[in-house]
């Protein structure tokens, strides 16, 4: 089958409307705002050195952080000033996706648009501003009739610059739960479907290099005032912006909304909890790809409606408990700890997702490792490799502490490509999941752990506090319950980690039922 | 003097950190005068112009334009009723001919209608071509032609006043006479007052009724050029001789021209 005729590009395209429009929608009032707040501020520093220095320093500091990391910042903050105002003046307000990507995006719009603006102000002969107050213009008016008109292709340019950014980095909003074109990229990259993922990044450039080129046009018109240029850069951008926002807009969003984190067992699961809400005459859609720190929030304020998360996790980041109990036990003090806030425990899945650390087989058997605690014995000429956020979780400092465990190197991963760089020996071992079906598949071993360092991680089905009595919800979702077990998990999860049209979450989550409904 | 006074200077200083770019200037200006005040750069003499449309604030002393003391009249109002001409036009660039010269009478409210016939009177007037020019932007224009532009946006308003920062040049000398020329007639015929700046002694001669020279801030002589001829002061009388030399020289190589 050849690369074009493959049908995840249709299904890539039958997203296109939906991710195109709320990605121009949070760009568009980014970038608003951005100039909104900019511009004035570098009309009032223009004759002023010192603040004007304050304010470049203060947007290029902005612009030095990390794209993701900015964004990430922006919900947390959200979710304080909500608690704030709610309880100061009774109203609140959605800290989770649109409004903090966009406060995010505008900031990191401020430095071109400033730098720009203020050297457009600058750049302007004395001479000129000397003329506009000798013919008896106030100060205002020399601005508006003389300074503004002139700066303004400079100005323009740096709007370009910060609007390719803005479009740009919009894409990173996607784990802080707002749509965009970010969401191919995502769910591409951890579900393997490279269809996705260059559906995105093509889409996105395309967006950027359409909406640089028609600004060019109206930069290039003001510049050498001719005023075709610029009202056609205009109607093209007016046209652009009708063109991606007009298919979605009216499009309500009420109905459930499922979360679901960002790896591939997450979309898989989050898409079968869709359609069986859907099968049951619930309109549902999923919000895919959010940040594990961001989820659990989104759920309590209602963002969400509901998502699978693990009990391990929910016990060491929300609960911050380091102690360790059985897999029931855990979860039924969980249930009742969740309760205080009005979250429901629905109940489990079936399956763990747990943290092991995983080698090859053939190499574990030649070293004689079976168990944690063999390991040990070995690790300091071994490197290993984990996710993220692994080596910062209370489970790694477990295991060092219960086994012993000293390695020569770590490393951080990509989750996707530690199997295959502990597969080609890469990395010694690696802190893998045990649903993962590429344990299976490249012949690796999860390693016992006889003094239970580690916590169980049984899935688990949370609805948000407003959904507490929704009984036609907990009606659609009774099937799943203990209805996964760790295999079919392993095998939906290998299905999902290919790279053909079968693989695609929509078509894992099918498999998936056609394999459990009938338990 | 007998007559009304236009602008009068009593004991103006202004300095502009450790340098007293004027010190301690008294000056008057009758109405319907041509005074040019003459000087080397960093003389003074652009500073001691601007004080008097309050582009640049006095330190001390007293300026007056037509009898008021320009302390208590609004800086906007006092140049909007005052002319100036800029040193290469000071046209901006992104407005059309029509406009520049229209700028004054717009910020003052005036009716589109009332400004575009006098634009084009005042384009007549400047002997520039209204079909041709009226809707050009300042860069399509010659050097002399954007100061024609540069005198007519001066007039617009009907000032009574008319201040000149070195307006002629940075023009070729045949420009720069025939544009000397259609002002001097232009201010006799429009009753005008004119300061005009200059560093051409030859030009201040040619042009002006009186002549006031500057140095290093200080007004060293006033007067008619005969007047100033009879100064005892060196400085003065190193700028008489150029043009002298000039005449003579020309005299000496043109002798036919010796007649007119």
């Amino acid at each position: 089958m050849s690369l074009l005729d493959d049908p995840r590009w249709g299904e890539a395209l039958s997203h296109l409307p939906d991710y195109l429009g709320n990605h121009v929608r949070v760009s568009l009032a980014a970038l608003a705002l951005g100039l909104a707040v900019s511009l004035p501020l570098a009309i009032i520093t223009r004759n002023r050195p010192a603040p004007r220095a304050i304010l470049l320093a203060l947007a290029s500091i902005v612009q030095t952080v990390p794209g993701l990391a900015l964004l990430a910042l922006f919900y947390p903050l959200l979710l304080l000033t909500a608690s704030v105002t709610l309880k100061w003046f009774g109203v609140s307000f959605s800290a989770f996706g649109f409004l903090p990507a966009m406060l995010a995006l505008a900031l990191y719009s401020m430095l071109p648009v400033l730098r720009n603006g203020i050297t457009g102000l600058n750049g302007i002969d004395p001479a000129l501003i000397e003329a506009a107050k000798g013919v008896g213009m106030t100060e205002r008016q020399s601005l508006i009739i003389v300074e503004l008109p002139l700066a303004l292709p400079v100005m323009m340019a740096g709007i370009r610059t910060a609007a390719v950014w803005v479009i740009g980095t919009a894409t990173l909003s996607t784990p802080i739960g707002q749509t965009s074109l970010g969401n191919y990229i995502f769910a591409g990259l951890q579900t393997q479907n490279w269809v996705f993922v260059l559906f995105g990044c093509f889409a996105s450039a395309l967006l950027a290099l359409a909406v640089d080129q028609l600004l060019g046009l109206i930069e290039s018109g003001l510049r050498h005032r001719s005023r075709l240029r610029a009202g056609l850069g205009a109607i093209g951008i007016a046209a652009l912006v009708a063109a991606t926002l007009v298919p979605t807009m009216g499009r309500s969003s009420s109905g459930y909304v499922v979360g679901a984190k960002t790896f591939a067992e997450q979309y898989v699961l989050s898409a079968l909890l869709r359609d069986r809400l859907q099968a049951a005459g619930l309109s549902a859609t999923a919000r895919s790809g959010l940040g594990s720190s961001v989820i659990f929030e989104a759920l309590k304020a209602g963002d969400i409606d509901l998502y699978i998360d693990y009990s391990g996790t929910l016990w060491a980041n929300q609960l911050h408990r380091t102690d360790i109990k059985p897999r029931a036990e855990l979860v039924a003090d969980l249930k009742t700890a969740l309760a205080k806030d009005n979250i429901t425990l629905l109940g489990e899945l079936g399956f763990e997702n747990a943290y092991a650390l995983v080698l090859p087989k053939k190499r574990a058997d030649a070293l004689g490792i079976r168990t944690i605690a063999d390991l040990a014995a070995h690790a300091s000429t071994l490197s290993i490799a984990g996710d993220y956020e692994f080596f910062s979780r209370p489970e790694w400092a477990a295991l060092q502490k219960a086994y012993g465990l000293q390695f020569n190197a770590q490393r951080q991963m990509q989750p996707d490509f530690m199997y295959a760089a502990v597969a080609s020996g890469e990395v010694d071992v690696i802190a893998g999941y045990t649903s993962d079906g590429l344990i299976a598949k490249y012949e690796l071993v999860a390693l016992d752990d006889p003094k239970q360092a580690i916590p169980p991680y049984d899935a688990i089905l949370l609805l948000a506090p407003k959904r507490a009595g929704d009984e036609r919800l907990k009606a659609a979702l009774g099937p799943l319950l203990g209805k996964i077990d760790i295999a079919t998990m392993r095998e939906a999860n290998l299905r999902a980690s290919g790279n053909d049209a079968n693989s695609s979450p929509d078509a894992v989550a099918r498999w998936l039922w056609r394999k459990v409904g009938g338990r | 003097m007998s007559s009304k006074l236009a602008i009068s200077y009593r004991n103006v200083t202004k300095s502009f950190g450790p340098l007293r770019a004027v010190d301690d200037v008294s000056l008057d200006i009758a109405e319907g005068e041509f005074l040019a005040i003459v000087g080397g750069s960093g003389s003074g003499k652009t500073t001691l112009l601007r004080l008097a449309n309050r582009l640049i604030e006095a330190d001390g002393g007293t300026i007056t334009v037509e009898g008021g003391d320009v302390q208590n009249v609004d800086p906007v109002a006092l140049r909007r009723r005052i002319g100036y001409v800029f040193q290469s036009g000071g046209l901006f660039p992104h407005l059309s001919v029509a406009d520049n010269i229209g700028i004054t009478p717009k910020l003052l409210g005036q009716p589109t209608t009332d400004i575009a016939a006098r634009v084009d009177e005042l384009i007549e007037l400047v002997r520039l071509d209204r079909a041709s020019h009226r809707d050009r932007l300042p860069e399509a224009l010659s050097g002399g032609q954007r100061q024609r532009v540069g005198v007519a946006r001066a007039l617009a308003a009907k000032p009574r006043i008319v201040l000149m920062d070195e307006p002629f040049g940075a023009l070729d000398p045949l420009t720069r006479d025939a544009l000397g020329d259609d002002y001097r007639s232009l201010h006799r015929s429009l009753g005008l007052t004119t300061v005009m700046i200059t560093h051409d002694m030859t030009e201040a001669i040619l042009l002006a009724d009186r002549i006031a020279v500057m140095r290093s801030g200080k007004l060293l002589a006033q007067g008619t050029p005969s007047e100033l001829s009879t100064s005892s002061d060196a400085y003065v009388l190193e700028l008489l001789r150029t043009p002298r030399r000039q005449v003579e020289r020309l005299n000496a190589l043109l002798p036919q021209s010796g007649a007119a």
